[in-house]
């Protein structure tokens, strides 16, 4: 890479607000059984350097929040409104063609399934190559080669020189995701949105690749969302967590805000069913009863309150996402219940938890 | 990669033997009545059935029967004792009408075919595709007979548009073009339906990729998306249909359209042998046939590889 971590990493626009900034985003499907609002709502920013994790069940709206970043959910029958800023730019109105130039160079994305997120028929090197190339057709393909390798060595593949030639199917599925990354880099981003990006792979292999992203989000200053249902996962490497369900944002802060002083009963849930090596082992491990509600068909009011144990009469009025702690105004939740009510419910057997329903 | 070519060329040649085995086997043993009877054809002498068991070895072990039928076949001495013609010679003889007819029509119904497909692929669900559709279902859904009699009464009997049929060799290109057109395209107009069809649903599943998703969040256009992500990883159907329907019509498949055209190629020819019956002819043209088919399919395999190097590596490594 030629350029220096500090050029890479593009500061916050001039007029000092978020490089990203995302606005009451709501993204709707029509599908044959009527409209789903995937996303309903979702406001919130990230600053350069900073690690910003998405967290909720399947169905909460939180990969539909991170393609539509990109516009990747744009089609006949979605429905996108909101705003996204990227450096004070509005994205949302961008013709298809301008928002490519913005894919990849300056917002890079990276998937769940490294297994099938690479095209089987090209060499890695080949895939590299064509991310730099459809930014820049001025670089030949023999430097934009050059750079792949150095890429590919950078995120971890050994003897990079060989293995560019690879083709995916030759790779193991931790280097297909460091592929991946590499490729994300390529034209050293702003951005680096990471959706589910451990999923998919072994517990070893999780951990080298989340420390990988953390490396790049330090040494670059790459500002990243990464999206995943793994608490362990955001606990390891967000600043800033997002709590998702059903739709919306349920509850936000920074990481320690969330572990220790969560404010909503589904992110008791979440930690309850945690299983932490520093604890006591309960004899079972605690789960949140019920299922993700259906988009099609949201509870009225809260939309956890068919799950929630600690449902009263409020509940079916739709709680707004406030900052209901005095002394922190960045902790925001949509819960009706009193903090002190919460402090109190949330303790289980000396943990955080949910309670089971009688 | 020479190593997984090597490998296929040796299996076609196994099937190519297992082919000619069951043709001789069906066309010699199967049958309940005496073979050299049914060569020598339906107003044949007692001495001839004598000089064809003769000739043919019909009074040997089988083994020795089938060396002795592949050696005159493939030595063209066969002779269709109705016509006194000898057949490699009509065969080879058909084969430029065939060829002709076979070649042209394979391109003008994988340009339709691809543009089409394409087209309804990439705007699907919208008028576009809709109307792309009905035009594919309507061609796929005409017979080569019917159509090919359609078009011979109002273009060239009503209105004279094309020269009456038969076939006119390359030498007069403009005169074997002209002559070939209508041919071209009632063969063409089915296959470019149907393979437009099947680019299209297999254009959708790709679609629906991860890659292909990859391809568009690294900011690749949407049409360097489409063709170097989605055409190119959609084009294994088309190919393996490709492979099938080019080697039974260059094989002597073409029955209807060359008889229907007057085209005399290695279809026609087939069309006559199989009117009258006559033995030597239908053996030799289902061994050309045959071959064909084994051919393309070969050629098809060899096509899968350079498409997807999962499958060039994964034989080799074996």
């Amino acid at each position: 890479m030629s350029a220096t971590p500090e050029t890479s990493a593009i500061r916050a626009d001039a007029s000092g607000g978020p490089l990203l900034a995302v606005e009451d985003l709501r993204v709707g499907f029509a599908t044959e059984d009527g409209r789903v609002q995937a996303v309903d709502g979702v406001t919130f920013e990230l600053e350069p350097g900073e690690v910003l994790a998405i967290v909720g069940e399947s169905g909460s709206g939180k990969s539909v929040t991170a393609q539509t970043i990109i516009g990747l959910t744009r089609s006949p029958n979605s429905h996108i409104e909101g705003s996204v800023r990227l450096s004070g730019e509005e994205l949302t109105t961008q013709s298809e063609s301008e928002l490519q130039k913005v894919r990849g160079s300056k917002i890079a994305m990276i998937f769940q399934d490294p297994m099938t997120s690479l095209n089987p028929v090209y060499s890695v090197g080949k895939q590299i190559v064509e991310a730099i190339r459809a930014h820049d057709s001025s670089v030949k393909k023999s430097k934009a080669r050059e750079q792949a390798i150095e890429l590919l060595g950078a995120v971890g593949i050994p003897d990079a020189e060989r293995r560019v030639d690879d083709y995916p199917h030759e790779f193991s599925g931790g280097m297909r995701q460091r592929a991946m990354i590499a490729m994300g880099l390529a034209l050293e981003p702003s951005v680096l949105i990471a959706d589910e990006p451990t999923t998919a792979l072994d517990v070893t292999i999780q951990a080298q690749i989340l420390h990988l992203i953390q490396d790049l989000n330090r040494s670059r200053g790459l500002a990243t969302i990464l999206i995943t249902h793994d608490l362990g996962v955001v606990a390891e490497v967000a600043d800033r967590v997002l709590v998702m369900y059903g739709g919306k944002v349920v509850e936000q802060g920074t990481l320690d805000d969330i572990f220790y002083d969560p404010q909503h009963p589904y992110t008791w849930g979440l930690l309850g069913s945690l299983t932490r090596l520093d604890q006591p082992r309960p004899h079972r491990l605690p789960q949140i009863s019920g299922a993700p509600p259906s988009l099609l068909n949201l509870p009225k009011g809260c939309a956890f309150r068919p799950r929630c144990p600690h449902e009263f009469g409020k509940c079916k009025e739709v709680p707004g996402l406030d900052a209901r702690l005095s002394e922190d105004p960045g902790h925001r939740d949509r819960c009706w219940l009193q903090p002190e009510q919460k402090r109190k419910l949330r303790e289980i057997e000396g943990r955080i938890g949910l309670e089971e329903p009688a | 990669m020479l190593r997984f070519i090597v490998r296929r060329l040796f299996g076609a040649i196994a099937v190519l033997f297992a082919i000619s085995v069951l043709v001789f086997l069906i066309f010699n043993v199967v049958p309940a009545t005496n073979p050299a009877q049914r060569i020598a054809g339906k107003n044949a002498t007692p001495q001839l059935i004598e000089n064809v068991e003769e000739e043919w070895g019909f009074n040997k072990s089988l083994p020795e029967q089938y060396w002795t039928q592949m050696k005159l076949i493939f030595t063209g001495k066969v002779v269709s004792y109705n016509s006194h013609v000898n057949v490699d010679t009509r065969i080879r003889e058909g084969i430029p009408a065939t060829a002709s007819l076979c070649i042209g029509a394979a391109i003008i119904w994988l340009s339709f075919g691809f543009l089409f497909g394409f087209l309804s692929a990439v705007r699907a669900g919208g008028f576009t595709d809709r109307a792309l559709t009905a035009l594919a279902l309507t061609g796929i859904s005409m017979p080569v007979f019917w159509l090919a009699s359609i078009l011979l009464y109002y273009l060239t009997y009503k209105i004279e548009l094309f020269p009456a049929s038969g076939y006119e060799p390359l030498s007069d290109p403009g005169k074997w073009f002209s002559h070939l057109i209508l041919p071209w395209v009632s063969l063409a107009i089915l296959y470019a339906g149907f393979y437009s069809r099947v680019l299209r649903s297999s254009m959708l599943d790709v679609m629906n990729e991860d890659y292909v998703r990859t391809a568009r969040a690294k900011g690749l256009s949407s049409r360097r998306v489409m063709v170097r992500h989605v055409l190119r990883n959609s084009l294994i159907p088309v190919i393996t249909l490709f492979g099938l329907d080019f080697g039974v019509l260059i094989g002597g498949g073409a029955i209807v359209t060359e008889s229907l055209f007057n085209i005399e190629g290695v279809g026609y020819f087939a069309a006559e042998a199989l009117a009258t019956q006559d033995f030597p002819s239908i053996m030799a043209l289902s061994l050309f046939g045959a071959f064909f088919i084994v051919l393309f399919n070969t050629f098809v395999d060899f096509a899968y590889a350079y498409l997807d190097p999962r499958i060039r590596l994964g034989t080799s490594a074996t």
